[in-house]
């Protein structure tokens, strides 16, 4: 113990030493020993591997496929389109309302915006109470497969935010539409 | 600005008037504009240059001109190019022999203090008398303002009724994808100053009835909220800001009430609360579309648009509340109610065939008709003492405004800022 004890002493106070060497800018480079050169040459040394080498590897997801980003899962489409005039919505468009409504429902703290939009024909307060219906309709069959009333908002912008511009049928059948949008 | 009455000089006041000169003025006026449909007179009045001293930044007899005209009440008779000036000596009966039943004369004069002086006489070529004269001490930036106030003063006299000329207009302007401007103009679309700007659009102002405020939806939250904007001041406060949509507000003709389309309870209703938000009641109960509130002049009905029946049509029912009657029967659309001050005529959009046209129906006869020739009329608004009708149409693609007379006679595109224009309210008579 005394032994060990003295040994911790004299390796502080080396220590202390050193602290105070290293702390000092001055000291001669003669009066070091000097460092061994080495063969700096890329493979030298034969068997031993190039320790600036980077083998690429990808690793294996282990995590599942983002539902919402996934092109095979009706959760990555967020837009139902609608009929002229009409806000039912259309066989076509019910696995994809279906499919928020099942993760809305086992995923209680998600919450969304329906946001209702209509084609750009008629009055800007009836197309917003149009665009506001069908965000209804959307909102109705979240509700239906287990979506709570708190999780989903509706709104509409009626025809003020049209994703297409023009005058065309194609134009117009873009913009009759219901956006599921989570926050 | 300052307003004086200039004496009738003795060269304008001829001695030979004959036996009409023994009628009232107010039967005179009555016989020369009572208009009653297409094909009625219209009056003829000559405009004469204002005599303009050291250079003007507005031109006065232009702007009266064009008020006069887009009335719809008066022909402008071509009055040449030679500036007659209030102190001229005229001879009345030239004019009344160009076809003239009256002539306005006037001048423009800079003020040492940098204010104008402008003047005008209002002239009876039949009677050979001034029926009015008016000298104005008037800053350069209210010219145009005291040009609408002479035109006013002219309306008046020769109608028996309030000119609007001098009134003010809002409207929304869409100046490019992700840009709204909320203006405020002179009644004839000049002059225009923006009291909101904003990223998400802006639609439905409506003016309060003193002409202080604007209640309007603006989408800045990401939603469609209603905010009454102090326009002096620019303090505003979001009066209707639920769960869902909010929209559609319209004042009570006393300021206090606010009618709002609310989705706070599923779809579109109409609820009423007090104009600084408090005191929320429904008053409409259907699980359809119910929206576009507004009162009747006097207070004692709200007409608004349903689709309780199918399609949108127009309804009204008692402001305290109770059963709905609907008042559109033509047509399978018809939407954004307006009514006349005198609570007479509905004003409304109608589609007839795919066009969206603004229709006029008198509520007592039953009577409608088309008041435009365009196919995508939306808004409109009554000018306050009822003759004319404001609202939005589009011409190339692009968003104008336009009034009509309320015979539908007259037509004239508003001028405006560049940019795609919508949602034109007529604001109030400032008292």
């Amino acid at each position: 113990m005394i032994q060990l004890r003295k040994f911790a002493r004299s390796a502080a106070a080396a220590a202390a030493v050193f602290v105070l060497v290293a702390g000092c800018s001055s000291v001669k480079l003669d009066e070091q020993s000097p460092a061994p050169i080495t063969d700096a040459t890329a493979g030298a040394g034969g068997t031993k591997t190039d320790p600036r080498a980077v083998a690429p590897v990808t690793a294996a997801s282990t995590q599942a496929v983002d539902p919402f980003t996934d092109p095979a899962n009706p959760l990555s489409k967020k837009s139902v389109f609608f009929d002229f005039d009409s806000f039912v919505v259309k066989t076509e468009f019910q696995p994809l309302v279906e499919a928020h409504g099942k993760y809305l429902a086992s995923n209680s703290g998600r919450r969304v915006t329906v946001e209702g939009h209509t084609d750009e024909r008629g009055g800007r307060e009836y197309n917003l109470a149009l665009g506001q219906k069908r965000a209804e309709a959307v909102k109705q069959r979240l509700m239906l497969m287990g979506a709570r009333d708190a999780q989903v908002e509706t709104v509409s912008f009626g025809k003020e935010k049209p994703r297409a511009t023009g005058s065309t049928e194609e134009a117009w059948a873009q913009n009759r539409r219901a956006d599921i949008v989570y926050k | 600005m300052k307003q004086t009455e200039i004496a009738s000089p003795r060269t304008a006041r001829r001695s030979f008037c004959g036996a009409l000169a023994l009628m009232p003025l107010a039967a005179r006026a009555q016989l020369r504009v009572e208009i009653t449909g297409v094909g009625s007179q219209q009056f003829p009045i000559a405009v004469a240059p204002f005599a303009v001293e050291g250079g003007a930044p507005q031109e006065i007899d232009a702007i009266v001109r064009a008020d006069l005209a887009r009335s719809g009440l008066f022909r402008i008779v071509d009055a040449g190019t030679q500036p007659i000036a209030d102190t001229a000596s005229v001879n009345l009966a030239d004019w009344k022999t160009r076809g003239a039943n009256a002539l306005v004369i006037g001048g423009v004069r800079r003020l040492a203090d940098g204010r104008y002086d402008v003047r005008f006489r209002l002239l009876d070529t039949v009677q050979q008398a001034q029926l009015d004269g008016l000298s104005y001490a008037t800053p350069a930036t209210d010219l145009r303002l005291t040009a609408h106030r002479i035109a006013d003063r002219i309306y008046e006299k020769l109608t028996g009724e309030r000119g609007v000329f001098a009134t003010r207009i809002a409207y929304v302007v869409q100046t490019s994808r992700a840009s709204w401007e909320l203006h405020i103009a002179d009644a004839d679309g000049a002059n225009p100053q923006a009291a909101l700007r904003s990223r998400e659009p802006i639609i439905s102002p409506a003016w309060s009835p003193d002409g202080g405020r604007l209640a309007y939806v603006s989408f800045e939250t990401g939603k469609p909220v209603v905010y009454v904007h102090t326009i002096t001041t620019g303090e505003r406060k979001a009066v209707a800001n639920f769960r869902g949509s909010n929209s559609a507000p319209a004042w009570s003709p006393d300021g206090r009430t606010l009618a709002v389309t609310l989705t706070r309870e599923g779809n579109s209703q109409v609820f009423l609360m007090n104009a600084d938000g408090s005191n929320v009641r429904r008053i409409t109960q259907t699980t359809g579309i119910d929206t576009e509130p507004v009162f009747s002049p006097d207070g004692q009905w709200i007409y608004f648009t349903s689709d309780r029946g199918g399609g949108p049509q127009i309804y009204k029912m008692p402001a305290a509340g109770g059963n709905a009657q609907r008042v559109t029967f033509n047509g399978d659309y018809n939407i954004s109610p307006r009514l006349s001050p005198d609570g007479k005529l509905l004003a409304y959009v109608g589609r007839r065939s795919g066009r969206f046209q603004v229709m006029l129906l008198d509520l007592a006869g039953g009577q409608e008709i088309p008041v435009t020739d365009t196919t995508r009329d939306e808004s409109p608004s009554f000018a306050p003492n009822g003759r004319l009708l404001l609202y939005a149409t589009e011409v190339g693609g692009r968003g104008i405004l336009a009034s009509a007379s309320v015979d539908g006679r007259v037509r004239t595109r508003l001028t405006g800022p560049s940019g795609d224009i919508r949602e034109p309210t007529w604001g109030p008579f400032i008292k």
